[in-house]
C-alpha cells in the first residue's frame, strides 16, 4: 500500500475512500442516509411523468399483442407457429430458456453475492431481483402455452385425477416444472422479504390514505424495532441460502431438457455448467441494459455507480469466456468422440443452413465480451450498453442454434427441414418483452427500485466506529 | 405515527394461516368428489321415446343381450336394434297394446327409426371396441351393471379413464368363461360348485390389455 491510512483520511480524500473500510465508497457524491431515502423515493412520490405513461402504454400494447397471439394460439393450435415435422420445438422453447436464463443474474446478485459479503450488490439487487421475477413470469408463459391443448396443461403437475394419469418422474420436462416453479416461488419470497423495510419507509412517507394502506398491507406492520431487524436478518439469510443452490440447479435442469435426450448436439455432459454460465452471462447483460437506462432516468448515478458496471462487466467477461470455451469444447468432443453423427451436427451448426445464426451467436457471445479486458470499455457507458445488447441477442441465438439445428437434421435425411418463423412466432417473442417491460415499468413507478435499507447499511455512517469529521481519530488509528 | 390499521387486523395473518389450508382442502375435496364422473355421470337415466323395459325383456323373459345387440361380438359398436327386431315378436306379442308400442308400430310403417337416447357415452378420442372385450371374456355386466334389473337403463359405472385402467391393469376379476359373458348375476363360486371347467380356462387365457396411451387414444 503506497498511501498511508492517515493520508487516506484527509478531508480532501474522504470522497475517494470509506474511512472505515479503507476502500472506495460504494455510494459516491457524499450522499447521507437521508439523501438515499430521498433519492430512491422521489421517482415514486412525484407526479407520474408523461414519459412513464408513454413507455408504459408502449409496453402494455406489446403485452396486448402477446395476449392476442396467445388467444389465437389457443383457438387455432401450435400450427400457427413455424414448427414442422423434425423441428417440433421452436421459438417457444428458445424463448423459455432465454427468459429463465435472464433471471439467474438477479438470484446470483441477491443470494450468492450476499453470502460472499459483496457489499456492492446492495445498489443493484432490488432491480435485479425484480428482473428475475419478471423474467421467470415470461419464461413460465411459454411451456404453458406451447402444449397446444392448454386446458390439459395441469397434467404437468402431479394432481390425482379421474384419468389415473401421473407425470413421468423420469422425464426432465417434469423436473423442469418443479425447478422453475420453485425458482419463481423462492425468488418472489426473497424479493418480498427484502422489500419489507423499504415498504415501511414508503408507508411512513405516504401522504394519502390509500397509499398508506396499500404500502401498509405489504409492510406487514414493520416498525424497524431491534427484534424486527433480527428476525429479518435471519429470514434473509435463510432465503439467501435457499436461493443459492437454485442459481446452479435451475438452469442445470433446463439443460437436462436437452442433455437427457439422445439427439446429437443435445446429448452432452457439458450442458449443465455451460447453461449455468450462459444464464449468468445473459442475466448480467440484461441487468446492465436495464440499469444503465434506469439510473440515468431516475438520477441514481451516485448509488448505481460506474464501479457497479465495471464489476458486472467483469462477470460478463468471465462467463462469456466460459461459454466460448464450451462452444469450443463441443467441437473438440464431436471430433474426439469419433462419432460421425456428432461431428456432422457440429459441422452443420457452423457451416450448414443455420450458419448465419451460429456466427451471430459467436460474435455476440464470444467476441463482444472480450472488449471488457480493457478498463476503458468497462467504464464507458455507451460501450457497456451496446455490448450488453449484443450479449442479449447472442444468448437468444444460442438457444435458437441449440434447439433448432439439432432438430432440423433428423436421423432420417428425408425428414430434414428448415425452420422458418411465422408472424406468430415473432409476435410471441416481442409480446413477451411487452410483459417484461410492463411489469418493470410498474415496478419502477410503485416500488423502491433500490434497497434503501441495505444501501444505508453499507454507508460508512452506518458503522458504529464512524465519527464524522474526526480526522484525529482516523489518524490515531492509522498511527496505531 | 398515526395508526393505519385497527387492532383486529392483527388477526388476519392468523386467520389466513388457519383458514388457508382448510380452504385448500375444501377445494381439493370438492373437485375430487363433485367433479368426478363417479358423481356427475353415474346414475344418468334418460327418458327413452318408448318405455322399453330391460327388466322385463332381459330379466323376466330372459332374452340374451345379443338377440337385440347383435353386432357386439363382431363390431366395435354394439348395435341398437332396428324396429324390425322389435317387430319379430311384437307383430304377435302385445300386438294390440294401444299405447306403449305406438311409436314402434309407427316407425315400422313409416321406416323412420325410433330415436333412442344413448346412455353410455365415451369421448371421441377414446377408441373402445366391444368385440375385443367380449372376445376376451369381459362380462356385459362389468361395465353396464345389472341391466336385467333396470326398468329404465341407468349408467352404473363412471366410465372414467382411471376406471378403464383399473380393469386393464388387473383384468382377471372381470373375466368369465366365454359362454357366461352375457349372463347377468353370474358368480364364479356357483359355477365352480357345478363343476364347470371354464374357470381354469380363464387362468390360461392370454389376456393382455394395453395400458399405454395409444392403446385407446390413436
Amino acid at each position: 500500500m503506497t498511501q498511508s491510512l492517515a493520508e487516506k483520511y484527509r478531508p480532501e480524500n474522504l470522497e475517494a475512500y470509506d474511512p472505515i473500510g479503507g476502500r472506495h465508497p460504494l455510494v459516491i457524491g457524499g450522499e447521507t442516509l437521508h439523501d438515499i431515502t430521498e433519492l430512491v423515493c422521489r421517482p415514486i412520490e412525484r407526479k407520474t411523468p408523461k414519459a412513464w405513461w408513454a413507455f408504459f402504454l408502449f409496453s402494455a400494447s406489446l403485452l396486448g399483442i402477446f395476449g392476442m397471439s396467445i388467444a389465437y394460439l389457443f383457438w387455432e393450435g401450435t400450427g400457427i407457429w413455424g414448427l414442422n415435422n423434425p423441428v417440433g420445438w421452436g421459438w417457444a422453447i428458445v424463448n423459455f430458456v432465454f427468459w429463465v436464463g435472464i433471471g439467474h443474474a438477479g438470484t446470483l446478485i441477491s443470494a450468492i453475492l450476499y453470502l460472499f459479503r459483496q457489499k456492492w450488490r446492495t445498489g443493484i439487487n432490488r432491480s435485479a431481483e425484480a428482473m428475475t421475477i419478471f423474467a421467470v413470469m415470461c419464461a413460465l408463459t411459454f411451456p404453458g402455452i406451447h402444449v397446444g391443448r392448454v386446458w390439459a396443461a395441469y397434467w404437468m403437475f402431479p394432481i390425482p385425477n379421474q384419468m389415473g394419469m401421473w407425470p413421468n418422474f423420469r422425464s426432465p420436462l417434469l423436473w423442469d416444472v418443479f425447478a422453475v416453479s420453485i425458482y419463481g416461488t423462492v425468488s418472489v419470497l426473497f424479493w418480498f422479504t427484502g422489500l419489507i423495510p423499504d415498504l415501511a419507509t414508503m408507508r411512513d412517507r405516504s401522504k394519502t390514505k390509500i397509499k398508506r394502506i396499500a404500502y401498509g398491507i405489504f409492510a406487514l406492520g414493520w416498525r424497524g424495532s431491534n427484534r424486527h431487524w433480527q428476525h429479518y436478518e435471519v429470514a434473509y439469510m435463510i432465503l439467501a441460502g435457499l436461493s443459492t443452490p437454485l442459481v446452479l440447479s435451475v438452469h442445470t435442469i433446463v439443460s437436462f431438457d436437452f442433455a437427457v435426450s439422445q439427439l446429437p448436439g443435445w446429448h452432452t455432459t457439458i450442458f449443465p455448467p455451460y447453461f449455468v454460465a450462459g444464464a449468468i452471462f445473459s442475466g448480467f447483460a440484461m441487468v446492465l441494459t436495464l440499469m444503465i437506462v434506469t439510473r440515468k432516468i431516475f438520477g441514481l448515478e451516485n448509488i448505481v455507480t460506474i464501479r457497479h458496471f465495471e464489476n458486472m462487466s467483469k462477470i460478463i467477461l468471465v462467463t462469456g469466456s466460459i461459454v466460448g470455451y464450451a462452444y469450443g469444447m463441443e467441437f473438440f468432443i464431436s471430433w474426439y468422440s469419433g462419432n460421425p453423427y456428432e461431428t456432422f451436427t457440429f459441422v452443420n451448426r457452423a457451416f450448414g443452413p443455420y450458419a448465419w445464426a451460429y456466427w451471430i451467436m459467436i460474435s455476440c457471445n464470444v467476441i463482444t465480451p472480450q472488449i471488457f479486458w480493457f478498463k476503458k470499455a468497462r467504464t464507458s457507458i455507451p460501450i457497456l450498453f451496446v455490448a450488453s445488447i449484443f450479449v442479449n441477442i447472442g444468448m437468444w441465438f444460442e438457444r435458437f442454434v441449440i434447439t433448432v439445428t439439432s432438430l432440423s437434421r433428423d436421423f432420417l435425411p428425408s425428414s430434414w427441414d428448415y425452420f422458418s418463423p411465422t408472424i406468430w412466432d415473432i409476435s410471441c417473442l416481442v409480446g413477451s418483452f411487452g410483459l417484461f417491460f410492463t411489469m418493470f415499468s410498474l415496478f419502477v413507478r410503485f416500488l423502491p427500485q433500490v434497497a434503501m435499507a441495505e444501501v444505508k447499511a453499507v454507508l460508512p455512517e452506518a458503522d458504529p466506529h464512524y465519527h464524522p469529521g474526526d480526522a484525529h481519530h482516523a489518524e490515531a488509528e492509522g498511527a496505531h | 405515527m398515526a395508526v393505519i390499521f385497527p387492532k383486529w387486523t392483527n388477526k388476519i395473518p392468523l386467520a389466513l394461516a388457519a383458514g388457508g389450508p382448510v380452504a385448500l382442502v375444501a377445494v381439493v375435496f370438492s373437485i375430487w368428489y363433485w367433479w368426478s364422473p363417479r358423481y356427475t355421470d353415474v346414475g344418468y337415466q334418460p327418458t327413452q321415446p318408448v318405455p322399453f323395459s330391460h327388466k322385463l325383456h332381459a330379466g323376466d323373459l330372459g332374452l340374451d343381450c345379443r338377440y337385440c345387440h347383435h353386432t357386439v361380438e363382431r363390431s366395435s359398436y354394439s348395435a341398437v336394434p332396428a324396429t324390425e327386431t322389435c317387430m319379430n315378436c311384437h307383430t304377435i306379442v302385445q300386438g294390440q297394446n294401444p299405447h306403449n308400442l305406438d311409436k314402434i308400430r309407427e316407425s315400422y310403417q313409416t321406416g323412420q327409426p325410433v330415436e333412442w337416447v344413448r346412455v353410455h357415452m365415451l369421448p371421441d378420442y377414446a377408441f373402445f371396441d366391444h368385440s375385443v372385450h367380449i372376445a376376451a371374456g369381459v362380462a356385459c355386466q362389468s361395465c353396464h351393471g345389472r341391466i336385467d334389473q333396470m326398468e329404465k337403463v341407468t349408467q352404473a359405472e363412471p366410465l372414467s379413464m382411471s376406471w378403464c385402467l383399473d380393469c386393464h391393469r388387473n383384468p382377471e376379476p372381470n373375466l368369465r368363461p366365454k359362454d357366461k359373458v352375457t349372463k347377468m348375476g353370474w358368480v364364479p363360486e356357483a359355477d365352480a360348485a357345478a363343476g364347470n371347467s371354464g374357470l381354469d380356462e380363464i387362468a390360461h387365457r392370454a389376456v393382455n390389455p394395453p395400458v399405454n396411451c395409444s392403446g385407446c387414444h390413436r
